[in-house]
């Protein structure tokens, strides 16, 4: 759900980026991610940069949607990926060859798994569900008060016997993991149980 | 709570993204005003990077809201829901075991209070808890706005469907508009619909105060109680008794599934287009009008494309990213 604090001057929170873009961003783009971070892993070696490389790749694509929407999202997700893993090597030159798996690898990339978004919408509470299911304790319990029972943030805190702001930074982490479940981890993974 | 900005200068993804879930979880559970609208502005409008990690956090949160759907035990059919969604029983039954506390209306709510807007896309559901107690559900594709004050609680739905369960308290009434048209609680749980040019109002439980504001309506005002219902058009304003077993239908978006009951076609298509971007189309008046009765999940748009070819014999094509059907 998109919450807004309607103060009269525009549709606050976003600033000036167009609602299209925001909406194709996320109904075209995130979907691809699990293909995105396999294709990422795939053909880079240091782990430790995959998601500052996400990053990368989702605001050029983002910022090149807030000039014109491409038409074919994944091809230009894709793109944008492999025009930045060959810069990246081209520009630090230290990187030894195994650094990218070969360079021919990244131009033949087409063939990625498809979209999540075919998975049929029925699979969707299950996932929901595992997804939940494999976060911490501590901060499964948190987002189920919060998200599930509606409850307030002081409500949550007196019900797990701990601080408000210990609360925050179990949801806060529970909003990441979820988003990494939800759209980082491959498919497969995600169908389990 | 810590201020979430105090590194604006972090590049790095993991900064950027820690950052956006504080924002995030401080704009549903924190007091978001003002000052708070402007500081997050601030703070998104200074890169694409965080705009973009923003709305990946608040995308996958959103769909979340489809889990309030594995709440406690509700109104209406169990057993049902629990032969759909098999794998969620045990954490049902677990929060079934959470006590909910009761509290009076009002007052917790603050003096002041700005109009705060909630929406779902096509396809959602969302569930809406305030300090006083009252829960409002969204169906897909709706908008509204709410300010709860201790002296005044007023909602309004701009567009799409709500199911409301107020924490009646006569101090501080609990008022939706709806166009001209003003609902007013009296203690109750009740659906307001509204689709372009009409508006349909029912009582499950408790009263509810319906007044229309244009003085030719037909019908003024009318105090509606539990299996009552007002459907206002353009041209007309009736009352109607609607029975708890097709309330119980209006509302099976809250559980995720379409109940049809000797439907046209045609219209438990254009109900399934409410949910689903990929759109139905029935294309002849042969086909339209043939009936359906059948259970179907909110979303399985290719289920119900099978049942008008496998049992009603009708021809299905794909078009783009449109479903045809076809005598």
């Amino acid at each position: 759900m998109i919450e807004t604090s309607d103060t009269g001057r525009n549709d606050a929170g976003v600033g000036m980026t167009s609602p299209d873009v925001r909406d194709w961003f996320v109904r075209e783009v995130l979907p691809l991610e699990a293909a995105l971070m396999q294709f990422l892993q795939h053909n880079w070696r240091n782990k430790s940069d995959i998601a500052d490389l996400r990053q990368e790749v989702y605001v050029r694509v983002f910022d090149a949607a807030k000039k014109e929407i491409p038409v074919r999202a994944k091809q230009f997700v894709f793109a944008t990926a492999r025009n930045l893993l060959i810069n990246r090597v081209r520009r630090e030159r230290i990187i030894p060859i195994e650094a990218v798996a070969d360079l021919d690898a990244l131009a033949i990339a087409k063939d990625e798994p498809g979209p999540e978004r075919n998975v049929a919408a029925r699979d969707e509470l299950r996932h929901l569900q595992s997804a939940l299911d494999r976060l911490p304790p501590r901060c499964r319990e948190a987002v189920i008060l919060g998200r599930i029972e509606n409850l307030p943030r002081r409500e949550i805190a007196m019900r797990m016997g701990v601080s408000e702001d210990t609360v925050t930074e179990h949801i806060a982490k529970g909003m990441r993991a979820l988003a990494d479940i939800l759209y980082g981890a491959p498919a497969d993974l995600r169908r389990q149980k | 709570m810590s201020i979430v900005s105090e590194n604006p200068v972090a590049t790095g993804a993991d900064e950027i993204e820690a950052q956006a879930a504080r924002w995030l979880e401080r704009r549903q559970f924190g007091n978001w005003d003002d000052p708070a609208q402007i500081a997050f502005n601030a703070w998104m409008n200074e890169s694409s990077a965080r705009e973009v990690a923003f709305l990946r956090l608040e995308a996958a949160w959103g769909r979340t809201g489809r889990l309030a759907a594995l709440r406690g035990p509700g109104d209406v059919k169990k057993a049902s829901r629990f032969r759909i969604l098999p794998a969620i029983v045990g954490i049902a039954a677990s929060l079934a075991a959470l006590a909910v506390i009761g509290v009076s209306a009002g007052k917790f709510l603050p003096a002041h209070a700005q109009v705060r807007t909630f929406t779902t896309t096509i396809g959602g559901h969302e569930v809406v808890g305030f300090a006083d107690g009252t829960k409002i559900e969204l169906n897909t594709d709706t908008i509204l706005r709410a300010r709860m004050t201790t002296d005044q609680r007023t909602i309004w739905l701009d567009k799409g469907e709500a199911y409301f369960q107020v924490q009646h308290d006569a101090a501080h009434p609990f008022v939706v508009f709806v166009g001209n048209h003003r609902i007013t609680d009296l203690g109750t749980k009740f659906l307001v619909r509204r689709d372009a040019g009409r508006l349909e109002v029912a009582v499950e439980q408790g009263l509810v105060a319906f007044k229309a504001s244009d003085e030719k309506a037909p019908l003024q005002a009318a105090l509606l109680s539990r299996g009552d219902a007002v459907v206002a058009t353009a041209n007309s304003t009736i009352m109607a008794k609607i029975s708890p077993a097709e309330l119980a239908n209006e509302l099976t978006w809250r559980r995720g599934v379409l109940i049809f009951t000797h439907t046209r076609l045609a219209d438990a298509a254009a109900e399934f287009n409410r949910y689903n971007r990929e759109k139905l189309i029935v294309e002849d008046p042969v086909a339209a009008n043939r009936m359906i009765g059948a259970t179907f999940p909110i979303n399985d748009v290719e289920r119900f494309a099978r049942v008008a070819r496998d049992v009603l014999g009708l021809r299905v094509i794909y078009r783009d990213k449109d479903i045809v059907i076809q005598h």
